[in-house]
């Protein structure tokens, strides 16, 4: 949480005080998660799914739920912060963002906030010079790589590390924590590279370092280089070759298949699902180094994850999606939108009664996950049936606690090392520096 | 932007293609491989620019005659007793937008392959210029270390 805020406050030094109240806004809101690998505090006050699906923190967009924290128009002289869930999903319209702020502020917060509005959007509106100066480098860096989405991210790749039945290795660890996040940053940068007119367009977007000109394409893309490949060789090298290979197709599925579909098909929801499930599979794969069930369903549950939380986001961008020309369930085929999330928030039931199946967790799991599964799959019925934007809404706050929710728990019901000792030997050799894949 | 300054300028979001607009420094001794990056660029931002503007204004102004439309079947005005503009809710404008976006779908698909070959050939060229900038200062240092 620390490390987050200190990256903020260098990023946009100009307004401090609206961090805090962010943070304040925020922790009323009980929407703070913390990982049991490390402290994390997420900040959600509103909520922008920018056009990539999934915050991928490999490849971008789509892979992190997380949403980038953003600005709203400064028309309105109020800002809002909004952390990126979901990398890809378009952001929250900003009536609704404003109006739950609104609930939540008191009118004295709401003065502070106007001041260093104003003066911000004074100073959009002035001509800049196009020159780089490096004091700003770190922060404008921070934000081509959607620092945050990039941190959540590497907590999924985390997650999927600490639930593999080996023995806990810290070097193996950090290593694959480090890949991966140099992977999604370098993903997220390229990204913003392909999506600098469309940026400009969208709300949530439109304050991103290309769209303003601080930084120039070029440096764009040798920054993506060059956090990109020491990332996939630190995987390849460092941890083993399936995860390095897991995590440059996440990068080629992010950058490549879906930054483009996502003006091209609605099929781009899927593959963003894809990108965002991918990150705890190759933790698990750095952890054991082999590609088993209990990886695939890891994934799967991200997958599934992926659904109630970008359509339910995607419901209230319907206008700048339409007028981006962003192909988006929500928009072309909403029917289908909330079929989807509904029939993947009761998959998530399935998934989580699957783990002990497979001796990822004991029983104990799905007793304990199926009270707030049910209520997101509570939630996502509403949806279904109500399509309107308060449930959508509701559906898409609750994705953002179910997750951390589901995945801390799934830690604490992990099944003991202990009582797959015999496993235990044949698993524990195999990561690390092993050479040897072992392939389903 | 000042006389002296030997960078480009870049301007506020513009009001209909909400993309910011960029003047060029033009440099005395502007080789032929920086006009072409330039030029490259300038003509980028042109059809950004034409093609944005274009765009945003057709879609406010499919909007309103859409708005226009469902009010009048409903027997409402455009402005209500207040004067504040009647406006529909978001299921009823998802109509609108659902049809908006297939309707330019075709447009959206010729204007992404332009923008990512354009976008691909600028970045490609400031390579080159960076490259040539690089080499020059290399050679311009070693001129004086020799000196």
């Amino acid at each position: 949480g620390l490390f987050v805020w200190h990256l903020k406050n260098t990023g946009i030094r100009q307004i401090p005080c609206q961090f805090v109240h962010l943070c304040r806004v925020a922790n009323d809101r009980l929407i703070t998660f913390q990982y049991f690998n490390f402290l994390k505090r997420m900040y959600v006050t509103q909520y922008n799914k920018d056009l990539s699906q999934w915050a991928k923190p490999k490849s971008d967009s789509v892979a992190s739920p997380f949403r980038e924290l953003q600005q709203l128009d400064q028309e309105k002289k109020i800002i809002h912060k909004i952390s990126p869930i979901s990398p890809a999903h378009p952001p929250l319209s900003e009536t609704s963002s404003r109006n739950e702020l609104r609930e939540m502020k008191s009118a004295a917060e709401i003065e502070d906030l106007i001041t260093p509005v104003r003066a911000e959007s004074k100073e959009d509106r002035q001509w800049k010079e196009m020159k780089l100066h490096l004091e700003d480098l770190p922060g404008i860096l921070a934000r081509l790589s959607k620092i945050k989405l990039t941190a959540l991210v590497v907590s999924t790749a985390s997650a999927g590390f600490a639930m593999a039945p080996v023995p806990f290795d810290l070097t193996c660890f950090v290593l694959a924590s480090l890949g991966t996040g140099l992977a999604s940053c370098a993903a997220n940068s390229i990204n913003q590279f392909f999506e600098v007119p469309f940026d400009s367009n969208m709300n949530r977007t439109k304050n991103r370092p290309l769209v303003r000109g601080q930084i120039s394409p070029l440096l764009a893309v040798c920054f993506a280089a060059s956090c990109g490949v020491p990332g996939i060789a630190l995987l390849t090298l460092g941890v083993n070759p399936l995860t390095g290979a897991l995590g440059a197709f996440n990068i080629f599925l992010y950058t490549c298949c879906y930054t483009p579909m996502k003006r091209m098909s609605i099929a781009n929801t899927w593959v963003g699902a894809v990108v965002g499930a991918i990150p705890p599979v190759m933790g698990w794969t750095a952890a054991t180094g082999s590609l088993d069930a209990g990886a695939l369903l890891l994934g799967g549950i991200l997958y599934s994850w992926q659904f109630p939380h970008f359509n339910a986001l995607s419901w209230g961008l319907r206008e700048d999606y339409s007028r981006g020309g962003y192909c988006m369930m929500s928009v072309t085929h909403p029917g289908l939108c909330r079929r989807v999330a509904l029939r993947h928030c009761l998959a998530l039931i399935g998934l989580s009664t699957a783990a002990p199946v497979l001796d990822i967790t004991t029983w104990t799991f799905p007793v304990i996950s199926l009270p707030i599964n049910l209520y997101i799959s509570y939630l996502g019925f509403r949806f279904y049936r109500d399509a309107d934007r308060s449930s959508s809404r509701k559906l898409f706050f609750c994705s953002l606690w179910h997750l951390p929710m589901l995945l801390l728990v799934m830690f604490t019901c992990k099944k003991s090392f202990l009582e797959k000792e015999d496993k235990g030997d044949l698993l524990g050799g195999n990561h690390g520096r092993a050479m040897e894949i072992r392939l389903p | 932007p000042p006389a002296h300054s030997r960078h480009d300028w870049i301007g506020p979001p513009d009001k209909h293609s909400n993309l910011r607009p960029i003047i060029f420094y033009v440099p005395p001794e502007e080789s032929p491989l920086e006009r072409r990056l330039r030029e490259a660029r300038q003509e980028a931002q042109a059809c950004n620019q034409h093609f944005w503007a274009r765009h945003n204004c057709a879609f406010r102004q499919e909007k309103e005659e859409f708005i226009y439309s469902r009010l009048k079947a409903k027997g409402l005005e455009m402005r209500d007793e207040t004067g504040q503009k009647a406006t529909l809710n978001a299921e009823e404008m998802a109509d609108f937008y659902q049809d908006f976006l297939s309707k330019n779908f075709r447009k959206h698909m010729q204007y992404n392959r332009d923008w990512y070959k354009r976008n691909f050939t600028i970045t490609f060229l400031m390579g080159q210029v960076a490259l040539a900038r690089a080499l020059r200062w290399l050679r311009w240092k070693k001129k004086n270390v020799g000196n």
